[in-house]
């Protein structure tokens, strides 16, 4: 008469959900190796982002939004043909570097500064670089400052994690000054130190200081200094021993800026299906000679295009004239009009 | 059982046995489950390792020499921009003490204070207190600190600084008070003396049983001015008055609190001072009312009734909750993070993101801490089986 | 200033009750010069609220009508409603969390009322977790749903669900292998419950988020996994001390009573010691569960878009609603207050219904 007793069935129970748990939270993967397996298996791209409206952020329906956020859709596009098969985490620019390297994301799309020790000593790959920046100065114009070396003695807010808080000590030691730093890691504060009044200036990629400025209730009061104190190239970032992967952030970011060199937007781009150009045949799968010599889908890039936009509709979309935001596109040009961006060929 | 058979021979026997009795029953299976957990903790640890060796991390303490190339909001010691890891995880812990030092004082006056007005006889006055204690328990620590560190922005500009007494500063930069400051030579022989004599004029006094004569009352004072007295003079010591004001972008001078340290502190000791509260109030209430009865029989008044027979009964109960809670503050100040305060998580965090070291920055921080509460929660163990066996307690 | 340190009197009658209220009021000179500065800072409390929350707040229009008003921003609140409450989860499946809101909901409240006390509520709440996730993460029906993309108050709720009802499970062993006789399996106890209690729970999430993940190599270890995984355990270093509190309690003649009748180890704790030691603690229980409630804001540090997090995120979005952190801190606020509030009350009501059944 084995009468079951309370305590067993809870045990028995709480296996079963332990069972659960450990099924539904781990997926174990063939080869460990290839983040692309485990992509693929888990059926999304998770993505770390920051919070920062323009580059990244919820709307108020939850949807993330932003300039970093579409290329995570591009990258979802050219894995899955779905723009919508990505998962974005926010994460502090303190966490993320150790969440990639625990595994915690596929990629960062968080706006990570391309740099040597990164690369070799943190173990890093980078894709391209999708925006070229430079660490700039935020002031409040009535202070009187106008250049960054006038900052002598000043508080200065700096955001923990970023090459922004390692740039702002060397250029201080540099020029034989002093600084009060105010280091903060909560990048909704960030702005709050410099609103208040707590620092006079806030310093961190020149990008992220206009984005914070155009969301001030008076933008006009402040001031972007004329100086970069540094070169920040933000690149998507990856775990170390990955090439399959890399390749394809790569050739991702790199569709996006060839379908501008040829003027193709996701409007227009059903006209050049009938492009006689061999290159434009290839590079939208008219020709599939060349995506099936790379084991991509051949619509990888029409796909890309189609679904998300090529990197000037992505600029201008997110950051552009026609957004509160207004920026210049100034490096972030092709090379044929005189910026930096530039693709390899599509062959 | 190897440990017991490492024991010498000659008292083995007994020893041996007490050992065994200590173990208790089913010994081999209590051993194999035993060795069953610490290889499991190992293949975790390993496969950490396997991890790491994959992304290319290779384990290593090697960092803690290198320069931090980044400075650090506060310290109590000097430290800039280039010094070693080490130093400014020291940085960051001794901001962690000063954090947890401070909230602890602060909290327990203002908790020990909230509780006896609770008791105090004003209707009105309990129920505020309870108000109180109802908000701060009820809502999230981290929706407090958030709170706190938002109302330290609202301080005026450093140019338009508050003066509520002369050359005493309130701003949004923080608060700024004038100090006295040391120089020329080192102050602490004389403050260490200063100690050791009030030390020795208790231990002389407790030895004799007796009041000190004004004699000897007139010694030690003298002891006491001269001694410090010479070695300042001696050592060269000069003192100078340090007041804020305000020079380029900052107040300089004076001593000062950073808004987010006051705010940090603030809403610690305003949240535990709620928790103190509750515990002093069940702490008087466990003493029975024939105590109280017994105390007035004998001719006492409330106040002594309260020194003599009520406290130290309800310091039984509330000496090992209080100790508990000072330790859940210095747990909690790692909460330092949230708001800017930089304390030796942050600095550790920082250290783990510009080196890849994370696994070992973190088993740091980890080591950090057990470093703090083993030895109180021990304390607190030890105290509570005195009791115990004293039969004064029954858990 | 003198101290009443007096147990309370047994309730006299309601206008009695007043009179002597009144009169404690106004007891000397003194307490009454303290009653009038306390009403008056009572008062001048109250009138700043109303002020900020209903005079002088926006009710309705955008952000235009929030900037024209000092207080409060209502309209932010109505505009924001959907990414505080349900987080980043997809618009479109909104249905799911607020299905989980409720199940969780009623579990809790089920759980409020002794009649209800039995193993099949102790089994709802294994269910009902369970169900939520399979839910949330549309593992039965639809779409997937990572859970990154979890959030808001069912989130916070759910961590917390999970984390309280996982302690149990480890901690009822872990009290009694610290009240064993067996001096190997103490120590062991005694060592987890330890190092646990001696981390604080940010450090303990740090080392779930970045440690945790590392010691499966090749296995993908979802982050909330990760993190329940780390505040089971930290939430039942507490609760295993908590029980053998409960335990230590009793007084011997249970345990002899029960071997007397031939009832084994496990019979015995099963139905004779834990279920009285549990009652005993039920107080305590509460206290740690609001404790562990008013701890989940911690789980945004590592990424999680809990309800708190969901909350600041609404408030930065400066653009649109520039200054609205104030009333989006309040409304998160109250909902943590009312919860926890109810939970603290409901304590001591419990406690005084159990002393009078006699349980104890």
């Amino acid at each position: 008469m084995s009468q079951k007793t309370p305590i067993r069935q809870a045990a028995g129970v709480a296996l079963a959900l332990a069972a659960l748990a450990a099924g539904f939270g781990a997926a174990t993967t063939a080869d460990a190796g290839p983040t692309v397996d485990s992509i693929k298996q888990r059926g999304v791209i998770r993505v770390g982002v920051g919070s920062q409206p323009g580059f990244f952020a919820p709307d108020a329906n939850g949807k993330w939004q932003g300039f970093f956020i579409d290329f995570g859709r591009a990258l979802a596009v050219t894995v899955f043909n779905d723009p919508d098969k990505v998962e974005f985490t926010n994460t502090s620019p303190q966490q993320r570097l150790p969440a990639l390297q625990a595994g915690q994301f596929d990629v960062l799309l968080s706006g990570v500064t391309e740099t040597i020790v990164r690369s070799f000593k943190l173990n890093f790959n980078f894709g391209p670089v999708v925006f070229y920046d430079g660490q700039g100065i935020l002031v409040k114009k009535s202070i009187g400052v106008t250049k960054a070396s006038d900052l002598d003695g000043a508080t200065i807010g700096v955001q923990s994690g970023t090459t922004g808080e390692l740039n702002i000590a060397d250029f201080f030691k540099k020029a034989g000054k002093t600084y009060k730093p105010v280091v903060i890691e909560d990048t909704n504060a960030f702005s709050q130190a410099l609103l208040s009044g707590r620092a006079d200036a806030l310093t961190q990629d020149a990008s992220d200081l206009g984005l914070r400025r155009a969301a001030f209730p008076n933008p006009d009061d402040y001031v972007l200094l004329p100086e970069r104190l540094s070169k920040e190239p933000l690149a998507p970032a990856i775990r170390w021993g990955d090439d399959l992967w890399l390749q394809i952030v790569n050739w991702t970011v790199y569709a996006a800026i060839q379908a501008e060199e040829w003027g193709i937007t996701s409007q227009n781009i059903d006209t050049f299906l009938n492009s006689e150009d061999p290159a434009i045949k290839r590079f939208l799968g008219v020709d599939p000679s060349l995506g099936e010599a790379i084991g991509l889908d051949p619509k990888f890039a029409y796909n890309i295009v189609k679904k998300v936009g090529n990197y000037g509709e992505i600029f201008e979309r997110n950051l552009g004239k026609s957004t509160k935001i207004g920026f210049d596109r100034g490096l972030n040009r092709l090379w044929t009009q005189g910026g930096l961006l530039y693709s390899p060929p599509f062959r | 059982m190897t440990d017991a058979s490492a024991l010498p021979p000659p008292a083995g026997e007994t020893r041996l046995a007490a050992l065994a009795r200590w173990w208790g029953p089913h010994p081999l299976a209590q051993a194999i489950g035993l060795a069953a957990a610490a290889a499991a903790l190992a293949l975790l640890a390993s496969n950490v390792l396997t991890s790491m060796a994959r992304v290319g991390m290779e384990p290593s303490l090697d960092y803690l020499t290198q320069p931090a190339n980044f400075d650090i909001s506060e310290s109590l010691i000097v430290y800039r921009a280039g010094d070693s890891y080490a130093r400014a995880i020291l940085v960051g812990l001794l901001n962690t003490l000063k954090l947890a030092i401070s909230g602890c004082a602060l909290a327990t006056i203002l908790g020990v204070s909230l509780g006896l007005l609770r008791s105090a006889g004003n209707p009105l006055l309990a129920r505020l207190v309870d108000a109180y204690v109802e908000v701060a328990r009820n809502t999230p620590l981290v929706l407090q600190l958030f709170f706190w560190i938002a109302l330290t922005r609202t301080l005026p500009p450093v140019r338009q600084a508050l003066e509520p007494l002369p050359h005493a500063y309130l701003s949004v930069r923080g608060v700024y008070l004038p100090w006295l400051t040391v120089e020329g030579g080192a102050i602490w022989p004389a403050l260490a003396f200063l100690a050791l004599l009030a030390w020795g004029v208790h231990r002389v006094r407790r030895r004799l049983g007796r009041p000190l004569s004004l004699t000897e009352w007139g010694l030690a004072a003298a002891a006491a001015i001269l001694v410090p007295a010479g070695w300042i003079a001696a050592d060269g010591v000069r003192f100078a008055a340090s007041l804020p004001q305000l020079k380029g972008f900052n107040i300089v001078g004076g001593v000062s609190l950073t808004p987010e340290f006051a705010a940090m502190l603030v809403g610690l000791s305003v949240y535990y001072a709620a928790t103190i509260a509750e515990i002093v109030r069940s702490g008087l209430q466990s003493v029975t009312r024939g105590q109280w009865e017994a105390g007035r029989a004998l001719g006492l008044r409330r106040t002594r009734i309260l020194q003599l027979v009520v406290l130290p009964q309800a310091m039984r109960v509330i000496t090992p909750l209080m100790t508990s809670t000072w330790l859940d503050l210095t747990k909690d100040t790692t909460l330092g993070v949230l708001i800017g305060f930089t304390e030796v998580t942050a600095v550790i965090k920082t250290s783990a993101n510009n080196t890849g070291n994370a696994v070992e920055t973190i088993l740091v921080l980890v080591v950090v801490f057990l470093a703090i509460s083993l030895p109180v929660s021990a304390a607190i163990n030890a105290y509570n089986r005195r009791l115990a066996r004293r039969g004064l307690v029954t858990s | 200033m003198t101290i009443l340190l007096e147990g309370a009197p047994l309730a006299p009658p309601k206008r009695e009750a007043l009179r002597r209220t009144i009169a404690d009021l106004f007891s000397s000179p003194f307490n009454a010069i303290v009653t009038v500065i306390v009403a008056g800072l009572i008062a001048a409390g109250l009138w700043a609220f109303l002020r900020w929350a209903i005079l002088d707040a926006a009710w309705s229009g955008g952000a235009e009508a929030c900037r024209a008003h000092s207080g409060a921003c209502w309209p932010f609140v109505r505009a924001n409603a959907q990414l505080m409450v349900f987080g980043v989860y997809p618009q479109d499946l909104l249905w799911r969390p607020a299905l989980s809101l409720a199940l969780m909901a009623g579990l809790i409240v089920a759980s409020m009322i002794p009649r209800f006390w039995s193993l099949s509520l102790a089994l709802g709440w294994v269910a009902v977790p369970a169900a939520v996730c399979l839910l949330l993460s549309g593992a039965l029906v639809g779409p997937r749903v990572s859970t990154n993309e979890w959030g808001g108050l069912p989130l916070t709720l759910l961590v917390w669900m999970i984390a309280f009802a996982g302690a149990f499970v480890v901690a009822t062993p872990l009290a009694l292998a610290r009240r064993s006789d067996m001096g190997g399996l103490r120590t062991a106890a005694v060592a987890v419950i330890e190092l646990v209690r001696g981390v604080p729970m940010l450090v303990a999430l740090y080392v779930s988020r970045f440690i945790v993940p590392m010691t499966a190599p090749g296995v993908e270890v979802n982050l909330f996994v990760s993190v329940e995984t780390a505040l089971i355990l930290f939430v039942a270093s507490y609760l295993a001390e908590i029980i053998r509190a409960g335990l230590q309690a009793l007084p011997r003649g249970q345990a002899e009573a029960a071997a007397a009748l031939g009832l084994g180890y496990w019979r015995t704790m099963q139905l004779v010691l834990l279920p009285q030691a549990l009652r005993a603690v039920i107080p305590a229980l509460v206290n740690l569960g609001i404790g562990v409630l008013l701890s989940t804001p911690l789980v945004a540090v590592i990424g999680m878009t809990d309800f708190l997090s969901a909350v600041r995120e609404a408030a930065s979005h400066e653009q649109d609603w520039p200054g609205c952190f104030t009333t989006a801190y309040f409304v998160a606020g109250l909902a943590f207050f009312s919860i926890c509030f109810v939970a603290s009350r409901y304590s001591r009501w419990l406690e005084r219904h159990i002393r009078a059944d006699g349980h104890a």
